[in-house]
């Protein structure tokens, strides 16, 4: 029922939603649940495990039975608190956790086997047998658990992550963080206000205190004038972390229609020199039996209702409460004119001046009402009770909200004068608690609080603040004797969400999980999506009492980061899809797209994987053709993906010789030689060529999958053990297009092309040369065992090139190849990848431990030649042919015939195979045991997943012209 | 976690690539026994405090940093350039 003048939503902006299919309006500032009361819906959801009906209980992101799901476009978020979902046009939400309506839910019949679902139900029922677990258990209790539902397709609604940086953060906007803020604001600090709520202002805007919204108003307008200040609303601060990051989760999108070009939700990563947490407390509920039903609530829910959004939650409204705090909500309902039936107080000692009457000594002991509350009956002073009501305001007294000073694993200290847990100073370094979350519940304290920790805080940042003059304002005494739970022969809930009553907690202890993390695990309590924020400390001193330890010793269980729940879609954001790494695309791109090449990547990069011509029906005719063009005639590929490390200065040959096992000091300008690069370990880190360009000048290459391992390699070395070496090194693989050119008649090709003929150019010479007046770089190396070229030009010439060298190679027969015959040809010729040196390989294992120079050091050399990495038992580099052509796979392993296929008897593995065009068959790379010993000899090569047995022959890895003549021709 | 580079000031982790212990800037001279290898290469204290180990700016300036760090409390407490380190290489 709405009450006129009140409240801070917009009456002229009506609102229209739909809860379950039904259509309702509320106004422009509504909450979902502030609008379903003032609709008079009273039955929100269905509880997790007895299916109980329930209400609202909170008016806060704490909310612990109003959950609903709310699809919005293609989206749907389950687990969503009507107490913080904004309504806006076309809302559609859903109730949870009920079939087939929220009125008739068939399993509710789970609140009448209650007896037998009580604490530890599940490990006791589901244990044996256990062959019944996979099959029979697990299933049915997945089905009827689990609060909301996911949906199962890809999330299509988009998220943003953001950056923050800022002297002071302030957490929460009540009277405590606008006072902290204005303080370091005025002081010139940069401050950033961070508030979960839509309005900032926290229980002012609730008419809590007497300081009301003029106030707040005037504070905000100061603020938003400041230039230094940033207010972000809707952001909850959800995660404290190291040097003084806070993670917080903006609601971006939530609160309003679908909109193309809004996230949902942002993920501020924000970094703070200072923090002051000042999210206030959490009024907490009293256990007693069917204290649950719909109608029954928080006292400060009822007052923020009121005040906040012109609302009450009933007509007959009583409360019941233990400390002289909660008043002020019945007072200001009675001043609204709503009719409040009685004020029950648990204590002997309080005030009976009040406006309504009050009964001391009292104790609800039971409640009526299926659908929403009826009549409470109990005890007081005068006698047994029963008083009709549908609305029953209840308060335990209050919890400071400590979660984030304890998400570094600190725990807060119990205060017996106020019966709570507080965060003590220093628990995460730069994070000071003032007001209500350090305990001090009055507005006045909390103004106070908030201003002397700004203060301090920038005394830490060097800096100085001015004392503001404090606006007056209430300082009631809190006034409160503990009041946890009733004694009763029913149920009384502790944890709303996950169905946790007093008497689970009671037989948790009795059966032994006396510690509180244990009962915690044993009863669930604390483990829904409100992670107990409005149930911990109530049932763990119900445990503290069943155990006879104090509340103290008991101890708190672990707080952890997130403070809400977080959509893994707004932890993700930006990776998903396209997203989720950096994409590299070569000069060639999209000329190789235009001709129809299926891209593949290799690391961030895309490069084609074969070019079709038409006709062709399967990758292996375009591979196969590719291959036998390039021995005919000539071929054309991008290898721009290489990495190249442009190497100056006089010490660089001398640097060269450092991480090459190889020497590079008699290498001559103009020629270019194979180097095999080791890490310190002794086993190879990377292969490639190294240029010789010009007296101290050198350009080296690496494979594409190392490129910046090495880069880091040579930094490393340099900056460790040479730093006075004057060499210097820089990538610029990025700076030039590569292009293979490979074939009998590649010069023929070239020599189409350049400004000058080249007729001499041997195997392994370096020269400059020039296309169209453009200079470039030609370098004479193989990768295909073909007489090669690489010509190299500046990137911006390099689409151009390779349509240029395309088209003139295919007048000469020839034709672009990709990484399928670049591949074949390799293995052809027993060049070796990372498929080959994938980080377990020695020198020796691949057939090259005479390139360790003997004469010079090297990095990784000593560790080269460990006993073990060398010798007979290691695994070496072979090739194979099947004896019969049958088709084998890289990672099948090798056996001798005869011996059974078990890994005792495992010989060796198969690294890279293909099928060869030219030898028709396939061929294998593989490291054997003694492998080079074995020549001519037989293995078993088996694939236990492929179901291949294939007997191969053993043979040196170089298939094709061992002798290079075609290499050299 | 940021860690301030001496050349690029306090950066994001994520611009940082974390190679291991200081450990691997001691190389042993040519003809070492293989035991000084063993040390350099593979024999760790792991300590419950300060630690010193090997950072590189690797989106950043390209240095290598000495960063000594607290493993309990995850304070960062200095970083240097490798290259320029108290007592290093020739
Ligand atoms: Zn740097």
């Amino acid at each position: 029922m709405r009450i006129a003048g009140k409240g801070l939503i917009d009456r002229t902006k009506p609102v229209s939603f739909t809860f379950d299919g039904k259509s309702y309006f509320g106004f422009a500032g509504d909450t979902l649940a502030s609008a379903l009361m003032a609709n008079g819906v009273r039955l929100v959801g269905r509880s997790f495990k007895y299916h109980r009906p329930r209400g609202i209980l909170t008016a806060g992101p704490e909310e612990p039975n109003a959950m609903v799901e709310v699809r919005d476009g293609a989206s749907q978020s389950p687990n969503t608190r009507a107490t913080v979902q904004e309504i806006y046009d076309g809302l559609a939400a859903q109730s949870q956790n009920r079939w087939p309506s929220l009125r008739y839910d068939l399993l509710s019949v789970n609140d009448l086997a209650a007896p037998f679902l009580s604490a530890g139900f599940y490990y006791k029922t589901f244990m044996w047998p256990r062959a019944f677990w996979e099959g029979l258990y697990e299933p049915l209790i997945r089905r009827a658990a689990g609060l909301g539902r996911l949906k199962p397709q890809n999330e299509t609604a988009s998220y943003e992550k953001a950056f923050a940086f800022c002297d002071l953060l302030v957490i929460g906007s009540g009277p405590a963080g606008l006072m902290a803020a204005l303080t370091a604001a005025r002081a010139g600090a940069d401050v950033i206000l961070a508030e979960q709520d839509s309005l900032m202002g926290g229980r002012l805007l609730s008419g809590a205190g007497t300081l009301g919204m003029p106030w707040v108003d005037a504070t905000l307008a100061e603020l938003r004038g400041l230039p230094n200040v940033r207010l972000m609303a809707r952001t909850t601060v959800v995660g404290a972390y190291d040097q003084g990051t806070y993670a917080a989760l903006e609601r971006v999108g939530l609160h309003v229609p679908a909109a193309p070009h809004l996230p949902r939700e942002c993920f501020w990563r924000i970094v703070a020199g200072q923090a002051i947490l000042a999210t206030g407390a959490l009024e907490r509920p009293i256990a007693f039996d069917n204290n649950d039903r719909p109608g029954i609530m928080l006292a400060s829910a009822a007052l923020t209702y009121l005040n906040r959004f012109g609302v009450v939650p009933g007509q007959k409204i009583t409360l019941f409460a233990n400390n002289d705090h909660a008043r002020q909500a019945v007072r200001q309902l009675m001043a609204a004119g709503v009719q409040v039936v009685a004020i029950l107080d648990s204590r002997a000692d309080a005030s009976t001046v009040e406006e309504c009457p009050v009964y001391l000594s009292a104790a609800v002991t039971d409640t009526q009402g299926r659908h929403g509350l009826t009549q409470i009956s109990g005890t007081h002073a005068g006698g047994a009770f029963k008083i009709d009501t549908d609305c029953l305001l209840m308060s335990g007294g209050w919890n400071p909200l400590v979660n984030i000073a304890c998400h570094q694993n600190a725990r807060p200290i119990w205060r017996e004068d106020i019966a709570a847990f507080v965060p003590q100073p220093g628990m995460v370094p730069g994070l000071a608690a003032a007001g209500s979350a350090n305990g001090a519940f009055s507005t006045q304290a909390a103004l106070r609080e908030g201003a002397d920790a700004a203060i301090a805080a920038l005394t830490e940042l060097g800096r100085s603040a001015a004392a503001p003059d404090l606006p007056q304002a209430e300082d009631a005494p809190y006034r409160l004797q503990a009041l946890w739970a009733l004694p009763g022969k029913g149920r009384a809930w502790l944890d709303f969400a996950n169905d946790v009553t007093v008497k689970d907690v009671k037989l948790a202890a009795q059966e032994g999980y006396t510690s509180v993390e244990h009962m915690k695990r044993y009863t669930t309590q604390g483990m829904a999506p409100d992670q107990g924020k409005n149930s911990n400390v109530s049932a763990l001193a119900v445990l503290a009492d069943a155990t006879g330890r104090g509340i103290a010793e008991t101890g708190t269980t672990t707080f952890r980061a997130p403070f809400t729940p977080v959509s893994i879609g707004a932890l993700g954001a930006g990776g998903q899809g396209a997203g989720f790494a950096p994409q590299r695309y070569m000069t060639s791109d999209q000329a190789s797209r235009d001709r129809g090449a299926p891209m593949v990547e290799a690391g961030l990069w895309y490069r084609p994987s074969y070019f079709p011509k038409p006709g062709e029906t399967t990758w292996r005719q375009s591979c196969d053709r590719e291959v036998l063009t390039v021995r005919s005639t000539v071929g054309v590929a991008d290898v721009s993906t290489l990495g190249k490390i442009d190497i100056q200065g006089p010490d660089a040959v001398r640097f060269l010789d450092f991480v090459y096992t190889n020497t590079f000091s008699t290498l001559p300008v103009g020629r270019v030689r194979y180097g095999l690069m080791l890490r310190e370990d002794g086993f190879v880190l990377d292969d490639g060529t190294t240029a010789r360009l010009g007296d101290t000048h050198y350009l080296m290459t690496t494979t594409t999958a190392a490129a910046g391992q090495v880069m880091r390699h040579l930094d490393f070395v340099h900056q460790a053990y040479c730093p006075k070496w004057q060499v210097r090194f820089i990538s610029v693989t990025e700076s030039w297009a590569q292009f293979a050119v490979a074939g009998p008649l590649a010069k023929m090709l070239l020599n189409a092309l350049l400004d000058q003929r080249i007729d001499d150019f041997p195997f392994m010479t370096y020269g400059e040369v020039s296309v169209e007046g453009v200079k470039a770089r030609l370098f004479r190396i193989s990768f295909s065992g073909e007489e090669g070229y690489e010509i190299a030009v500046p990137t911006a010439y390099g689409e151009a090139l390779f349509r240029d060298l395309l088209a003139k190679a295919e007048t000469l027969g020839g034709c672009a190849y990709g990484m399928e015959a670049l591949n074949v040809m390799r293995i052809e010729k027993g060049f070796i990848t990372h498929a080959e040196i994938h980080g377990r390989i020695t020198a020796f294992d691949i057939g090259m431990a005479k390139m360790v120079a003997s004469k010079k050091d090297c990095i990784g050399k000593a560790a080269s030649q460990r006993p073990g990495l060398i010798g007979p038992e290691r695994e070496q580099l072979v090739g194979l042919r099947p004896i019969t052509q049958t088709e084998i796979g890289a990672g099948a392993h090798l056996f001798n015939p005869g011996d059974k296929a078990e890994r005792v008897n495992d010989q060796g593995y198969v690294t890279s195979v293909c099928w060869s065009p030219v030898f028709e068959s396939y061929l294998g790379l593989a490291f054997l045991k003694d492998g080079r010993a074995r020549y001519g000899q037989r293995v078993r090569l088996i694939d236990h997943m492929r179901k291949t047995d294939v007997l191969c022959e053993v043979s040196d890895p170089v298939f094709l012209d061992p002798e290079g003549a075609k290499l050299r021709a | 976690m940021r860690l301030t580079c001496p050349l690029c000031g306090t950066r994001d982790r994520r611009e940082f690539y974390y190679s291991g212990s200081e450990d691997y800037l001691n190389r042993p001279a040519e003809g070492a026994p293989i035991e000084a290898w063993d040390d350099m290469l593979h024999l760790r204290t792991n300590p419950a405090g300060v630690t010193k180990d090997l950072w590189y700016h690797e989106t950043g300036c390209g240095s290598w940093l000495l960063v000594t760090r607290n493993t309990i409390t995850h304070a960062v407490l200095a970083t240097e350039l490798v290259a320029a380190r108290k007592g290093g290489a020739a």
